[in-house]
């Protein structure tokens, strides 16, 4: 028992950082229809960046976070300008190649200036554990998993309630129309690709301490992401979060328990076996909004 | 209030739609732009609204002009904070927004949150209908609960000038003359000028003050609704009925007679 809810509860602290990046997938799509498959590039550079800047500088850690969002904000407002301007008008389809490209670019970056060896972290959460029941947990895990639902929380309601909110759902269903409205798709494109950029880096930074260090392996954490975003229903936050947790319990179990049976392997294939279940059932994802046909 | 001098417009690089087409819209007014299929009545007003960049148009040739100012080649969310919101046609409601949200859509240019709250309020005396379907999906809503819905987003944005491309389309009778009826009530009582498009000429030129009358990208005729109406060629081809002969099958070659502009 004590085996299963150890399991339970690291799931539940990964499938938040899958919720989290999730997050960050959903309002690029949900504004402007793109996948973005640099979002685990985002993830990976935000934490070496908060790692580089705390050792370089020697400032308090949380500053050194906050200069992370900060970079963050800048990276999302330099992807808009540089490559989505230019590609206004273009089929979708180029623009997700676009990305692609952005993640090799970003991955060799930051293996020129960091290498391919893991960057150790230095100590951010308390070491101490907490008793939740019968269960030692490390507080790293408390603060990850609370401060995402903290910032979920902050963005569903900015998605249902804030006017820059509603601008960016109706600048996803047509950017024309939302022209005519004197929406600048421009500004909402930048907006979307920050706040993506940021979720991902605090995914990123919670990883960075809970693992103790980052290394290149963190991009593939975008990769995992998409049968996440996929399985919740690719435009529906509430989806990316439950997604996020779905798998990432299920991935821990199925490693803890089928992978000595089976003999590994299994923890890595478990989130996609569950993507083509779901689906099959749900094709619009748990959550996602079933296209409104007028007939 | 608006005038278009001229105006060219380029499809592409290479199709020709707006061949030195020039209007007036006089503050307060409601004018008709009237015209058949593919005449080039929504380019004319894409170029006003600047949407033509959007679709790979542009104005090589003339000028449009707001309020004294020069507005083509300006982007389309500058126009909208100049006073010119375009109603696009075929309704184009943000279908997976609630009609509430699309109202505040419609608003986005403004930051008077009291004004906001004021208008929202004026909407939903306009079109009770939608105060019903606040909280419903624009998607779900009927045709002519879009269009409502489509006209109501406009208003929000306190235009000086709407332009408003086919409002009845696809829509029962009844429902475009309550559509026309509130479009009348809002010149009136809003003071908002209109640039009106439509190919249902009749109806149209019984709110319109001014009517013009396009063809393959140009301006034909123009003139008071009362001196169109009197048009022999406005009455065949645009009202129904005219000349008795065009009726009498036995002079089939007279069947289809030229119209007098062209020659």
């Amino acid at each position: 028992m004590d085996f299963f809810l150890q399991l339970v509860i690291n799931g539940l602290v990964i499938g938040s950082i899958y919720a989290l990046v999730g997050l960050g997938f959903v309002i690029i799509y949900k504004s402007s229809s793109i996948l973005n498959f640099a979002q685990g590039e985002f993830l990976m550079l935000g934490s070496y960046v908060c790692v580089a800047v705390f050792t370089a500088t020697k400032v308090p850690f949380l500053v050194a976070f906050g200069l992370t969002l900060l970079f963050s904000v800048l990276l999302g407002m330099a992807v808009e300008r540089l490559l989505l301007r230019p590609m206004i008008g273009e089929p979708v389809i180029s623009v997700i190649m676009l990305t692609l490209g952005m993640a090799s670019v970003l991955r060799a970056i930051v293996q020129g200036i960091w290498g391919t060896e893991t960057v150790p972290y230095p100590e951010i959460f308390p070491t101490t554990p907490v008793r939740i029941g019968p269960l030692p947990v490390s507080q790293g895990y408390l603060y990850s998993v609370g401060s995402v639902v903290v910032l979920l929380a902050a963005f569903s309601v900015f998605f249902k309630f804030s006017r820059a909110g509603i601008a960016m759902r109706a600048t996803a269903f047509s950017q024309q129309v939302a022209l005519s409205m004197g929406i600048s798709v421009k500004r909402i494109f930048a907006l979307a690709w920050s706040i993506a950029a940021v979720v991902s880096a605090v995914g990123g930074v919670l990883l960075g301490g809970i693992r103790g260090g980052v290394d290149g392996a963190f991009a593939l954490f975008g990769l995992k992401v998409i049968p996440v975003v996929i399985l919740g229903g690719l435009d529906s936050v509430a989806g990316a979060i439950v997604g996020g947790i779905i798998m990432g319990v299920l991935e821990n179990l199925a490693g803890g328990y089928l992978d000595p049976l089976l003999g590994g392997g299994v923890k890595e294939v478990a989130p996609f076996i569950a993507l083509v279940a779901i689906l099959s059932v749900k094709p619009y994802g748990l959550f996602g909004k079933v296209k409104i046909e007028r007939v | 209030m608006l005038s278009l001098k001229n105006v060219e417009v380029i499809y592409d690089d290479v199709i020709l739609v707006l061949k030195g087409l020039s209007l007036e819209v006089p503050a307060g007014q409601i004018v008709a732009l009237l015209g058949s299929n593919g005449a080039g009545k929504s380019t004319t007003l894409k170029a006003i609204s600047g949407l033509l960049h959007t679709e790979e148009g542009e104005v090589t040739d003339g000028s449009i002009e707001f309020q004294g100012e020069r507005i083509d080649g300006m982007a389309p969310e500058h126009i909208v904070r100049k006073g010119i919101f375009q109603v696009m046609e075929g309704r184009r409601v943000f279908e997976d927004l609630t009609v509430e949200e699309n109202i505040v859509t419609g608003g986005y240019t403004r930051n008077d949150r009291a004004g906001l709250r004021r208008d929202t309020e004026m909407v939903y005396t306009y079109f009770p209908r939608l105060q019903e379907r606040r909280k419903k999906l624009a998607g779900y809503l009927s045709g002519g609960e879009q269009q409502m819905l489509a006209i109501s987003r406009a208003l929000m944005a306190r235009p000086k000038l709407i332009l408003l491309d086919e409002p009845s389309l696809g829509l029962a009778p009844l429902l475009v003359q309550e559509i026309f009826g509130i479009v009348k009530r809002i010149n009136e009582e809003e003071k908002t000028t209109f640039l009106l498009v439509e190919q249902n000429a009749n109806l149209a030129l019984s709110i319109a003050h001014f009517g013009y009358i396009m063809e393959n990208g140009r301006i034909v005729l123009d003139g008071d609704p009362a001196k169109l109406r009197a048009n022999e060629d406005v009455k065949e081809f645009y009202l129904g009925g005219g000349g008795a002969e065009a009726k009498s099958y036995k002079n089939l070659k007279f069947y289809k007679r030229r119209k007098r502009w062209l020659s």
